[in-house]
């Protein structure tokens, strides 16, 4: 079986750029908080939404819709809307957490395929043949939290088709169920579809230092040249025992194109690169290489070697959970 | 729902890892001596702590009812091993009301009444319809919930629900333990140093500002979530449940302050001020509930709904 090449693209230029560099999916978001990546200057409109679905079908590639944010209450419609537009611009598939928005796609589109977002944080057997049965999800997405073997356990045992993160930032926490970045903005990445939303970010020169702030707080002070993540609270400095530390996660993407033949032998179906909010650029790149490893793999060629570090956060790698240790 | 129902007070369950001994000691005081109407029992956070418990919860739970409190079993926020799912499906089929945690559990209690705990986002009507319609008898709504929010969820819902009013706030699970880590130690052989900090682990920012708690896998504010001016107009706005967090205070003490204030024997004001001799230096936060980032204070109540 063939890996699925699922990437990301914030704008129509980044969606050509990823079927042209060797994408098999593409996914993609509306211009506003019904997507988990709502920043600005990024996303797409219905129309732009319906082109990139014509030029990649038009290539025999596919694109998928993300509606994966939480509707507010009282405030429904821009979800409904957007699902509604997905299905106009013709998209393949539309990726979904919220269990009333899986309930509105399910009642008004039974049709259109749904998938289950990472941010719906389903971690385990039960948790994923519950929206399966309830919802007749197609697909989910699975959380960064599993080693290889507990993917291939899930895979076996729910028989759903499975997509896994296979190059973008480590998630350590349970994806969808994080208030850390409201705790400190007040604006919700699960009603806002912004993590740390840049707005809300200030670096500061102290001394030779630079201090990076959320919402006023402290995430981190670093050095000239020394590597440094994106001030979200999960990958800031923090002090415990008088000691400061990279408490939750170090500044390193992950990568895992090295570990291509176990993720295909686990029996996963589609390898998700994540960057919506990266440059089209990195997606060249990034797909770029994904497509000559995965098409090397099949040829049963040696692995092509693995240059991404440049464009990875933080210039450095790991393996995350999929590998024992991590936890 | 209106505020024609007597409000009711309810303790959480226990997050942090107590010892045995420390944990019965504070059960058997709740059934004892504090006026509360509900005590949710069941380890939230990390499995690996269960074991310490399963020799004492059935004592536990015994005194609790005899006391005339409604026992809820609570399950795991995330679970990812076999054995986490066994135990939690076991929950559900043993006849207990069980808080779902995880949507792992709905499969199996759909068919009976149970409770939405607030790790399952409940953000909007069109899930709680969803919710209610497989059997929620009572929907505990997630830390980030605003007033506007809980405006439109309680007044539209047909039964139960709870937001929590006092105690550190949940703000994330995760897969690693932080604890163990904070330690210079991998989960597996984490040595239960989660059971060093009874109230959690300070995670302090940079330049020295208390932010964050660490309790195992979970982060917790620094602060705690106070509510107590806010208590009448959760009332007017539907709110049926009102539910403390245990904090290593005297939550006996803590139960007792809002138990007067729901029930208008005591000023919000007169009861905050004996809170603040109860918390100590821990600082207050409400800011979710204002719209706010969740770590502000903000000194003002609520417009009465």
């Amino acid at each position: 079986m063939i890996l699925e090449l699922v990437c990301p693209a914030g704008t129509p230029a980044a969606l050509r750029a990823a079927i042209d560099a060797g994408a098999d999916t593409v996914y993609c978001g509306f211009r506003d908080c019904t997507n988990a990546r709502n920043y600005p200057g990024l996303n797409f409109d219905t129309a732009e939404m319906a082109e990139g679905v014509r030029y990649a079908h038009e290539r025999g590639r596919k694109v998928l819709a993300a509606v994966n944010t939480f509707p507010r209450a009282g405030d429904p419609e821009p979800w409904h809307r957007a699902i509604d537009n997905a299905r106009v611009a013709g998209v393949d598939a539309v990726i979904l957490a919220d269990i009333g928005v899986l309930d509105y796609a399910q009642r008004k589109h039974p049709d259109l395929r749904r998938h289950l977002s990472v941010q719906a944080s389903a971690s385990n057997e039960l948790s994923i043949n519950w929206f399966r049965d309830r919802f007749d999800i197609k697909r989910v997405v699975l959380p960064r939290v599993l080693s290889v073997e507990q993917v291939a356990a899930l895979v076996r045992r729910t028989g759903l088709e499975s997509e896994v993160f296979a190059f973008g930032s480590v998630g350590p926490m349970s994806e969808g169920r994080c208030f850390l970045s409201s705790y400190m903005t007040g604006l919700s990445p699960t009603s806002e579809g912004a993590c740390a939303p840049a707005s809300h970010v200030v670096y500061k020169e102290a001394g030779d230092q630079t201090l990076s702030q959320l919402g006023g707080v402290t995430l981190n002070r670093f050095g000239k040249g020394e590597p440094a993540a994106y001030p979200t609270p999960c990958k800031g400095r923090y002090v415990t025992h008088g000691r400061a530390s990279y408490l939750f996660e170090e500044p390193v993407a992950l990568n895992a194109i090295d570990i291509l033949e176990e993720l295909r032998d686990a029996g996963v179906t589609a390898l998700k690169i994540e960057g919506r909010q990266r440059s089209r650029a990195y997606v060249q790149e990034v797909v770029g290489t994904f497509r000559k490893a995965l098409d090397a793999m099949e040829r049963g060629e040696a692995a092509v070697a693995n240059q991404l570090a440049a464009v990875a956060e933080g210039g450095k790698e790991t393996h995350g959970a999929y590998k024992k240790g991590w936890r | 729902m209106t505020s024609l129902f007597k409000p009711r007070l309810t303790i959480g369950p226990l997050l942090f890892h107590w010892s045995e001994e420390k944990r019965r000691d504070f059960y058997f005081r709740l059934a004892d001596e504090a006026d509360v109407d509900v005590v949710y029992l069941g380890e939230v956070v990390c499995s690996k702590r269960e074991v310490f418990f399963e020799d004492s919860i059935a004592a536990c739970i015994q005194r609790l009812e005899r006391a005339g409190k409604q026992v809820v079993r609570s399950t795991l926020a995330l679970m990812t091993l076999d054995r986490e799912v066994e135990a939690a499906r076991a929950l559900a089929q043993s006849g207990a009301m069980v808080e779902a945690n995880d949507v792992a559990c709905l499969q199996a209690i759909s068919d009976r009444p149970h409770v939405i705990g607030p790790y399952i986002n409940c953000f909007n009507e069109g899930t709680q319809d969803v919710l209610i319609r497989d059997g929620a008898v009572r929907i505990v709504y997630p830390v980030e919930i605003t007033a506007p929010a809980l405006k439109v969820l309680a007044g539209r819902s047909t039964v139960e629900n709870e937001i929590l009013v006092f105690g550190r706030q949940p703000l994330s699970v995760a897969m690693r333990c932080y604890h163990a880590r904070s330690h210079g130690l991998s989960k597996d052989a984490c040595q239960f140093v989660c059971g060093l900090d009874a109230d959690g682990l300070p995670a302090d920012t940079l330049d020295g500002q208390g932010v964050l708690t660490i309790n195992g896998t979970q982060t917790l504010s620094n602060g705690y979530l106070v509510l107590l001016q806010d208590l009448a107009a959760l009332q007017a706005m539907g709110v049926t449940h009102f539910r403390l967090s245990p904090q290593d205070v005297d939550m006996v003490a803590v139960a007792a302050l809002h138990r007067a204030v729901l029930d208008k024997q005591q000023s919000p004001d007169e009861a905050a001020g004996r809170l603040k001799a109860l918390t100590a230096q821990v600082p207050w936060q409400n800011g979710f509930l204002h719209g706010r980032e969740g770590l502000a204070w903000v000194n003002k109540t609520l417009a009465p709904a």
